[in-house]
């Protein structure tokens, strides 16, 4: 019989693989792949905020990841420093203030591996509800988006030319993200959380030949990779967002032996 | 609202600086249905900033855009596709719009690449990639065209036969076209209006009138008023701005 938790933290990364595929394919189209880790360690932060003030962790972290984005865009125009440089500013600077918050808040105890890397046990009935109410928010939204963040993906001066306002769905896109970290943390943990949006995807570009089949392989991808990877979890005792992302990291080396294959075929 | 409804654009002193550095500045035309407007001048002069400021990808400008239409169409002279995205011929083609595949089909036979349309993107040549890139364009049906370098890397007897496609494709759907180029020959025979540009509006009017301007001389030199020249040779008569015949 599989325990309660298990049953919770399996229904939780069903919800999250769901989400982070399509989100996972514009942020490997975009570029985004610091951007996102960035993001996901601002998190941290987000995190301490939440206990110190007693706040819900989800909408904390939203907020946070939110306003390191809108502190990013505003140094990308007021510095001269490439736009790599200010990610690695930002990212480690936050994560290194949300490690220090949390040391002067010895008086609450904080399971900090559980938050760089997730924790199976962590997951209550409460973050189910945040994850699958929230999940289909953000797939609902990136739905009425998608045209105009597509568009402006594959060329920016086209989408802005014919009307599309890419600006728009580009601010939209960067809030999506902030939120599928939110909803996301307590299972696959701030330092992992990218992975999770990337490696799917990249196993799904290696299978792909369009937009639309990338996306549905990315979710494959990313459920096969979250059921996988808890099961191992549970097994061999190992913290869940390093077994997801091992998982993932497997099917992506499968992957490219398919490739070998098709280009064998075509030879 | 405009007095004459056929206006699709209106550039009014229209420019854009960069860094305090004019890239063009003081250009106004109007485009309307049914006509070829075309930018010609010299690399650097602001042909494309001009069709960037049309077309409202430039928003910092001095001066005034009024657009009467947002059913636009636009071919820019670069554009890069990134490898990590898989797309197809077919999935570009409906890139900004939900185009039926009657029309989709249309489109890309007009341009003759109709058999590329289950091909990767980033496995065309240049001049199939432009033809894609044009047929996308007019596939929407657009009220106004903005077709910057169109035919570029495209092989010379395509190029006559896309040009042809253009000048079919504004009397067809009745549509406004910006044309940015710098291949005169070609060009100046379809077109009703020519601007010719070298950061501010250098000479303007109908092709025989720019090419009879010593300014427009100036800055293409001799041969190129010869080209026009000869052109004119073979036609007896000129279009004026506002469509009326006028023999010479």
């Amino acid at each position: 019989m599989l325990d309660d938790f298990f049953i919770r933290a399996l229904v939780a990364g069903i919800g999250i693989a769901f989400v982070a595929g399509p989100l996972g394919c514009f942020v490997v189209w975009r570029r985004l792949s610091y951007f996102g880790d960035t993001l996901a360690h601002s998190a941290l932060l987000g995190v301490t905020i939440a206990y110190s003030l007693e706040f819900n962790i989800a909408v904390s972290i939203f907020l946070i990841s939110s306003v390191i984005a809108l502190i990013l865009i505003q140094l990308q125009k007021k510095t001269n420093l490439p736009s790599d440089a200010l990610l690695g500013l930002l990212a480690h600077s936050s994560l290194a203030v949300g490690l220090v918050v949390i040391g002067f808040l010895a008086f609450i105890r904080f399971d900090i591996m559980g938050l760089l890397f997730g924790d199976i046990l962590a997951v209550s009935k409460k973050d189910l509800v945040t994850i699958w109410v929230g999940g289909s928010l953000i797939l609902l939204v990136l739905r009425l988006i998608w045209r105009p963040l597509f568009a402006s993906t594959v060329n920016y001066e086209l989408a802005e030319a014919e009307g599309l306002k890419p600006d728009r769905a580009k601010a939209v896109f960067t809030i999506l993200l902030a939120a599928i970290i939110a909803i996301s943390i307590k299972l696959v943990g701030v330092l992992l959380i990218t992975g999770m949006l990337i490696i799917p995807t990249a196993m799904a570009r290696n299978l792909s030949d369009n937009p639309q089949k990338m996306v549905f392989f990315s979710i494959i991808g990313g459920l096969l990779s979250v059921v996988i990877g808890l099961f191992s979890s549970l097994e061999f005792n190992t913290p869940s967002g390093p077994s997801i992302i091992t998982a993932a990291l497997a099917l992506f080396i499968i992957s490219l032996l398919k490739i070998k294959q098709t280009i064998k075929l075509k030879n | 609202m405009s007095l004459n409804n056929n206006i699709l654009i209106k550039l009014n002193n229209a420019g854009y600086r960069h860094k305090n550095k004019w890239l063009v500045r003081d250009v106004s035309f109007i485009i309307e249905k049914g006509k070829i407007v075309t930018l010609i001048g010299p690399n650097g002069s602001g042909k494309s900033t001009i069709a960037k400021i049309a077309l409202g990808i430039h928003k910092k400008i001095d001066g005034e855009v009024e657009k009467y239409t947002d059913k636009i169409g636009y071919v820019p002279q670069k554009i890069s596709i990134d490898w990590t995205l898989p797309l197809r011929v077919h999935d570009f083609m409906l890139l900004t719009e939900n185009i039926e595949d009657e029309a989709v089909n249309e489109a890309l036979s007009s341009t003759g690449v109709i058999n590329l349309k289950d091909k990767n993107l980033g496995n065309l040549s240049g001049g199939e990639f432009q033809r894609v890139l044009l047929a996308r364009a007019i596939s929407k049906k657009p009220e106004l065209l903005v077709l910057d370098e169109p035919v570029q890397g495209v092989d010379f007897t395509g190029e006559i036969a896309l040009y042809e496609l253009i000048k079919k494709i504004s009397d067809e759907l009745n549509c406004g076209i910006l044309l940015v180029s710098h291949d005169l020959h070609t060009v100046m025979s379809a077109t009703d209006h020519v601007v010719c540009l070298n950061g501010h509006v250098c000479c303007s009017g109908s092709p025989i009138d720019v090419a009879k301007n010593n300014e427009y001389k100036a800055l293409f030199g001799e041969k190129a008023a010869q080209i026009l020249t000869r052109y004119e040779h073979n036609h007896d008569h000129v279009h004026t701005i506002d469509g009326d015949i006028k023999k010479n």
